[in-house]
């Protein structure tokens, strides 16, 4: 599936919640089904920066695709990762990085997130981009 | 019900924030140590003051300029009354507790030397311990720390310990703002005193709640901050000794602050204007003394007695919960509680909270030494003002069971 596709899906899903606790209960849903990083890759080198909780993003190449394991220490983190898991993983390097982050504000996530977090969120997501462009520059 | 001197529901209708709603709930608003609410009293002061006599204070000629230093100066005599100094003249006006200790730290730049020790205690505000290593990188003096026991209490034993001839300055809060402990400042001076230290109170947290008596404690320097104690943020105090005050050199340079300016050499204006240097926030300097007028106007024994009751219920129900856990369990404490449930992340209880209306602090609150001591990574924090309710304390903990079985 593209990335796009994966969004409106996400898009979709979100709608049908009628009111904050659906979905901080599906994200910490989400966060608890999280496929965990490996513990090697738990190192400082991986953390994200500007998250308030503890945040480890790893990412390697699986022939052309980029694919992200993660993890936090905080549940409602580690759903906001699996989301964004899910839209950015096993694509290509080329497609992350032109990605639109739009569907964030659509599924009203940043909206229903506290300050802190949203910038977690934007930390996270230029995280993910700054990987790509690495493996791009690999790949080229 | 609690029973109290203070007519709670008459004193939360001075206060326009505790009417909103938030997240589609009344505001629960818990976070008083970060900020306190500001009462309408002092809010008309600040509207007041720019609608009828807005100008700048000290040099001017004008009625307006007069009106404004007399209402700037009668706050600074509020202020030293409030803290019983001895003069008017050692309350300088700054922008608030962050600057209180820099102006100190930065005067305390001439007079320490190479080998010299600064004390302080285990469970400061990082603006209480910055300060003082940027000190000592620029003077070769050596910072030590007072440690603490699993209480939350400073252990005065391994303080006389650490106490010498090459002490030349302790510095430690009155309350500590991440565990709500009430030092024995009293004694803490007194020994300081006996080697001939000098010594500095943060007394941001215990402003709001407890009586302070300059004179008696004998402090060289106290700092509290205007937004904790209901008036404006921006404003604060740095409270020093007059014979302390002259000694340490001015912090900044600029107009208000001079005697008299050539090229070749300025002398320094007297005491307060000293370090109070350029137009100061006058306004938040006003409304500071009307925010210590309306506390007084209740009277801190009976604000202090009646948050106790809060601290105790409060203590009471959440220990009930399981897995919970309370940080600093001090035998002398205000109105704070420090917690976390087990195998959950404070953040997550935070955000949760939050969507239910209920605002409190969660992270390392400035203390990451104390974070490390009990070795995690943050906690979240209830802070009580006299302005909460029982009710309120109930809304908390129906939230953390809420957030603790959602999260669980």
């Amino acid at each position: 599936m593209q990335i796009k596709d994966i969004q409106e899906e996400i898009i979709e899903e979100f709608s049908m919640f009628e009111d904050w606790m659906q979905r901080y209960e599906y994200m910490i849903e989400l966060g608890k089904s999280l496929p965990l990083i490996e513990e090697q890759y738990k190192t400082d080198d991986n953390i994200i920066k500007g998250c308030q909780s503890k945040v480890w993003v790893h990412a390697e190449l699986e022939a052309d695709k980029l694919v992200f394991t993660a993890d936090s220490d905080a549940i409602i983190t580690k759903g906001i990762i699996a989301i964004l898991i899910r839209v950015f993983s096993h694509q290509k390097p080329a497609d992350i990085i032109k990605a639109d982050t739009n569907f964030i504000d659509e599924i009203g996530l940043k909206e229903h997130l506290s300050p802190t977090r949203a910038n977690g969120l934007v930390s996270m997501i230029k995280q993910l981009k700054l990987y790509a462009i690495a493996y791009q520059t690999q790949l080229n | 019900m609690i029973e109290t001197k203070l007519n709670i529901e008459t004193i939360r209708k001075d206060f326009p924030i505790l009417s909103r709603k938030v997240n589609g709930y009344p505001l629960v608003y818990l976070d008083n140590a970060a900020t306190s609410q500001t009462p309408k009293q002092v809010i008309d002061v600040i509207v007041d003051y720019y609608s009828r006599y807005n100008a700048n204070i000290h040099r001017g000629i004008h009625s307006l300029s007069q009106e404004a230093t007399d209402a700037f100066e009668n706050s600074r005599s509020t202020i030293q009354k409030h803290l019983n100094a001895k003069y008017p003249h050692e309350v300088i006006f700054t922008s608030g507790t962050t600057h209180s200790i820099n102006i100190v730290a930065n005067g305390f730049s001439s007079i320490l030397k190479k080998g010299d020790e600064i004390l302080v205690s285990a469970m400061e505000h990082h603006s209480n311990i910055v300060p003082w290593q940027m000190l000592c990188e620029r003077t070769g003096a050596i910072l030590k720390v007072i440690p603490m026991n699993h209480q939350g209490e400073l252990l005065l034993s391994s303080f006389e310990v650490l106490l010498s001839s090459r002490t030349k300055l302790v510095v430690c809060n009155h309350v500590s703002n991440a565990l709500g402990t009430i030092n024995p400042i009293k004694q803490i001076i007194d020994l300081s005193h006996q080697f001939g230290a000098a010594i500095l109170i943060d007394g941001a947290q215990a402003a709001p709640h407890l009586t302070v008596d300059i004179q008696e404690l004998e402090a060289d320097f106290y700092t509290l901050s205007g937004h904790k104690i209901c008036g404006p943020t921006g404003i604060g105090v740095l409270y020093g000794k007059e014979a302390w005050l002259n000694k340490l050199p001015p912090y900044q340079g600029g107009g208000e602050m001079i005697s008299e300016v050539t090229f070749e050499k300025t002398t320094y204006a007297d005491l307060p204007h000293k370090f109070e240097a350029g137009t100061p926030n006058i306004a938040g300097g006003i409304a500071l003394g009307a925010a210590i007028d309306y506390i007084n106007g209740f009277g801190l024994h009976y604000i202090a007695a009646y948050e106790h009751e809060l601290l105790s219920y409060a203590t009471k129900k959440l220990s009930a919960i399981e897995g919970l856990e309370i940080y600093g369990q001090a035998s002398e404490k205000t109105s704070v509680i420090s917690f976390n449930i087990k195998g959950i992340h404070p953040y997550d209880i935070g955000s949760i909270l939050d969507k239910l209306g209920i605002a409190v602090r969660t992270g390392h609150h400035c203390a990451q030494p104390i974070m490390d001591y009990y070795n995690i990574s943050g906690t979240i924090r209830a802070s009580f003002c006299f302005y909460n309710t029982l009710d309120e304390v109930d809304r908390l903990v129906e939230g953390v069971l809420k957030a603790k079985s959602m999260l669980s």
